[in-house]
C-alpha cells in the first residue's frame, strides 16, 4: 500500500516537474492520464536505474523485522515467575546467536503478564520478565545496545478469557526485532 | 444512569442487624458490614418508597424537593434532572421530585408543603432569550425556617446548560452541607472499544464526554495537573510505555518521559512543577522525580524490587508508593524528596493503588482479599481500615476534590463500569460512560472560578 501511494505521489511530482520545466510531458493529451503516469515510472525507473521487479522482494522485506528464521519469537513464564523454563532456554540461545553475529541488528523485549492485578503493577511484573530475557541474551554475549526490555503489562493480551490456560498464553515475552 | 442502592427501611434493617453483630462489626457506628450491604441490596427498589425516621446517630440524608423549572422543555437538557441525579450521586440527599412547576420568583406556600413533611424546595425557570441564549434561574427555600436560602441566574449558550446545571446543583450542596459541591469538576477516563482507546475528558457524572486522544495502542494512568488543564498519562502508541503531558484545552501535548525502557505511573507534585514517574532506565521498576517539562530525573527510591505507583500527599510533604520489597505489593511511605520508608498496609498480601485524600487523612487503596480486588479505607490517624463495595473487582481508585466522594473502576456483570462512592455511608452510585470498557479514572481538581 505505501509502496502504491509513493508510486503515485512520486509520479504526480515528476508530471508536475514535467510542466514546470518544459519536459515532453506536456505534449500528452490530457485525457490520457493513464499513459502520462507511464511514461512518469519509465522516468522514475530511468532515473533510479532499477528495475520494477527489485522492489517487490516481501520476503527480503519480512526477513528484515522476523529474526532468526524458524525459531520461536516469544517465551512464556510460570505464575509469578521471571525465570526463563528450561524449555525456553534454547529458543533464547538462538536468538543470542542471531543477534550477536550482526551487531546491527537490534530487538525489542515485551514482557506480557495475565490480567489479573493492578495495570500499573502488572507493568512493572512484565518488566521484570523482558529484564531476566535481557540478563539471558547479554549472558550470551549479546550487546546491551541492541536490546531494549521494555513492558506491555496486561494491555495486550494474546488471548481471552478466564483460565489457567489463557492466563498462560498471556505470560510471556515477544521478540520484536526492529 | 443512577443506581443508587438506598433505601430508608433498609437502612433501619441493617443497624438492628449490625447491633446483634455488634462483635464482629469493626466500630466506627457509620460503618455498615458487608452482610449489612448485602441485606440492603436483597430489599430492592420495591422498599424504597418506605420513610422510617432514623433514630440517634446514623446515616441521615437531607430531604430535598426539586420543582419542575418553568418553561424547562425550552431547554434541550434537561436541567432538573442533571441536578437530581448530582444530588443522588453525592449520597448526602433523598431526593423528591415534583412535576409541578414553580419559577423561582414565586413564594411557596410554606404551610401547605410542610404538612407533606418537605423541608428544603427547589424552584426555578428557564427562559429562552432572543439572542438564542438561555436564562437558567433558580431558588433554593427552607420550609422549615421558611426562609430562602438563596439563588442565581446563568445566561448560557446552548452547551453551556449542563454546567449551569451543575453550577445549580454546587450551590444547594453547599448551602445545605457547608461542604463544597463538585459537581462541576471534571473527570478523566479510557474506554477501549473494538481495538480503539479513547482518552475523554468529561464532567463529573460521566457526561458531556469529549475525546482528548485516540489510538489503536492502550493509553493507562491518566493524572490531572493540579490547575485543572494538563493532563500526564502513559501512552503505548509506540509499543513501549511513555509518559506524555497534554494540554486539554489546545490539545498540543509533550513527551516527558521516554528513556530506555518503560516509563509509566505519572503523579504530579501539588505544586504542579513535577512529575514523580515509574521508570526502569537503570533497570527494574524504580520512582524518580522529573520536571514537568521533562529533563533529567531525580531518583527517589532505591531498592532493587518493584517500586511503583506513587501519589503525594497534598501537603507535598510525603509521598505513598507501592513496593514488593516485603515479598508481595504493598503500601509505602517516604519523604517526597525520597529517604527512610515506612510501610503503611499491612492487611493482606497485596495492596496497591493508593490515593490520598484531599486532607491527608484517609487513603483509599484496592486489597486483594480472597482473590477479589476490592476497594479499601485506612484512617491514617486511626491505621483502621473498611472495605467500601460490594463489587469484586476494583480498580484505581480517586477522591473528588472536596474529600467526600472516591471514583473507581470495576465491573458489573462482566462489564467494566465506573462508580463513585460515599465513603460515609457506602453508598455508591454508577456513572453513565461511553460505549465499551470504561477504566483507569482520575478525579479533577476544583477549576478556578467555580
Amino acid at each position: 500500500m505505501k509502496k502504491v501511494l509513493s508510486g503515485l505521489c512520486l509520479s504526480l511530482v515528476l508530471i508536475l516537474v514535467g510542466c514546470a520545466s518544459g519536459v515532453k510531458l506536456n505534449e500528452v493529451p490530457v485525457e490520457d492520464k493513464s499513459s502520462s503516469l507511464v511514461k512518469a515510472d519509465a522516468a522514475v525507473n530511468a532515473l533510479s536505474g532499477k528495475s520494477a521487479v527489485t522492489s517487490v522482494q516481501t520476503s527480503a522485506l519480512g526477513a528484515m523485522n522476523m529474526g532468526p528464521a524458524g525459531i520461536e519469537k516469544v517465551v512464556y513464564f510460570d505464575y509469578d515467575s521471571y525465570a526463563i523454563k528450561p524449555q525456553a532456554q534454547a529458543t533464547v540461545e538462538s536468538h543470542a546467536k542471531f543477534l550477536s553475529a550482526d551487531k546491527s541488528r537490534k530487538v525489542a523485549l515485551e514482557g506480557h503478564t495475565d490480567d489479573r492485578g493492578g495495570r500499573e503493577y502488572n507493568l512493572a511484573l512484565g518488566q521484570k520478565r523482558s529484564e531476566a530475557v535481557k540478563r539471558s541474551l547479554t549472558l550470551l554475549g549479546v550487546s546491551e545496545a541492541q536490546i531494549e526490555a521494555v513492558s506491555l503489562g496486561k494491555e495486550t493480551p494474546a488471548a481471552s478469557g478466564s483460565d489457567e490456560s489463557t492466563y498462560a498464553k498471556n505470560r510471556r515475552v515477544e521478540f520484536n526485532y526492529k | 444512569m443512577i443506581n443508587a442502592s438506598n433505601s430508608r427501611f433498609g437502612q433501619v434493617f441493617c443497624k438492628l442487624i449490625c447491633k446483634l453483630l455488634f462483635v464482629s462489626v469493626p466500630r466506627p457506628m457509620l460503618t455498615l458490614t458487608s452482610i449489612c450491604m448485602g441485606s440492603m441490596l436483597l430489599m430492592g427498589q420495591a422498599l424504597a418508597q418506605f420513610r422510617v425516621e432514623v433514630a440517634g446517630v446514623g446515616i441521615t440524608q437531607i430531604p430535598i424537593n426539586l420543582n419542575q423549572f418553568k418553561d424547562e422543555s425550552t431547554s434541550p437538557q434537561k436541567i432538573t434532572q442533571i441536578i437530581q441525579a448530582d444530588l443522588e450521586r453525592s449520597a448526602k440527599f433523598k431526593v423528591s421530585t415534583n412535576a409541578f412547576a414553580m419559577d423561582e420568583s414565586s413564594r411557596p406556600d410554606f404551610n401547605g408543603l410542610r404538612q407533606k413533611s418537605l423541608e428544603n424546595f427547589v424552584t426555578g425557570s428557564v427562559t429562552k432569550l432572543a439572542d438564542g441564549r438561555f436564562d437558567v434561574r433558580f431558588r433554593l427555600w427552607d420550609l422549615i425556617k421558611t426562609q430562602d436560602l438563596g439563588g442565581a441566574s446563568f445566561a448560557v449558550v446552548a452547551p453551556d446548560l449542563r454546567r449551569a446545571a451543575h453550577q445549580i446543583s454546587d450551590f444547594i450542596y453547599e448551602k445545605l452541607t457547608s461542604e463544597k459541591g463538585i459537581f462541576s469538576t471534571r473527570i478523566a477516563y479510557v474506554t477501549k472499544s473494538s481495538n480503539r482507546f479513547n482518552l475523554w475528558i468529561a464532567d463529573a457524572d460521566g457526561e458531556n464526554a469529549q475525546a482528548a486522544l485516540t489510538s489503536p495502542e492502550p493509553i493507562i494512568s491518566p493524572n490531572w495537573a493540579p490547575n485543572g488543564q494538563q493532563l500526564a498519562y502513559v501512552s503505548f502508541e509506540s509499543r513501549k510505555p511513555v509518559v506524555y503531558v497534554h494540554d486539554v484545552s489546545s490539545g498540543k501535548r509533550k513527551i516527558v518521559a521516554n528513556f530506555k525502557g518503560s516509563n509509566s505511573a505519572p503523579s504530579w507534585s501539588p505544586d504542579g512543577q513535577s512529575l514523580a514517574v515509574t521508570l526502569s532506565r537503570e533497570g527494574g521498576s524504580q520512582i524518580y522525580l522529573i520536571a514537568a517539562s521533562g529533563g533529567e530525573p531525580q531518583r527517589l527510591t532505591q531498592s532493587s524490587s518493584i517500586d511503583t505507583e506513587p501519589n503525594f500527599m497534598p501537603d507535598g510533604s510525603a509521598i505513598y508508593f507501592v513496593s514488593d520489597r516485603g515479598g508481595s505489593p504493598q503500601i509505602y511511605r517516604m519523604p517526597a524528596k525520597g529517604g527512610p520508608v515506612a510501610r503503611v498496609t499491612f492487611n493482606g498480601t497485596y495492596n496497591i493503588s493508593p490515593s490520598l485524600s484531599p486532607d491527608g487523612k484517609f487513603l483509599a487503596y484496592i486489597s486483594r482479599q480472597g482473590g477479589q480486588f476490592k476497594l479499601y479505607l485506612m484512617d491514617l490517624t486511626t491505621e483502621r481500615v473498611q472495605a467500601l463495595t460490594e463489587t469484586s473487582a476494583d480498580e484505581k481508585p480517586s477522591f473528588a476534590p472536596n474529600g467526600k466522594l472516591i471514583i473507581y473502576a470495576t465491573q458489573i456483570q462482566g462489564k467494566e463500569a465506573l462508580m463513585t462512592v460515599n465513603w460515609e455511608n457506602k453508598i455508591s452510585a454508577r456513572l453513565s460512560g461511553q460505549a465499551g470498557d470504561i477504566r483507569e479514572p482520575h478525579w479533577g481538581p476544583f477549576l478556578k472560578g467555580n
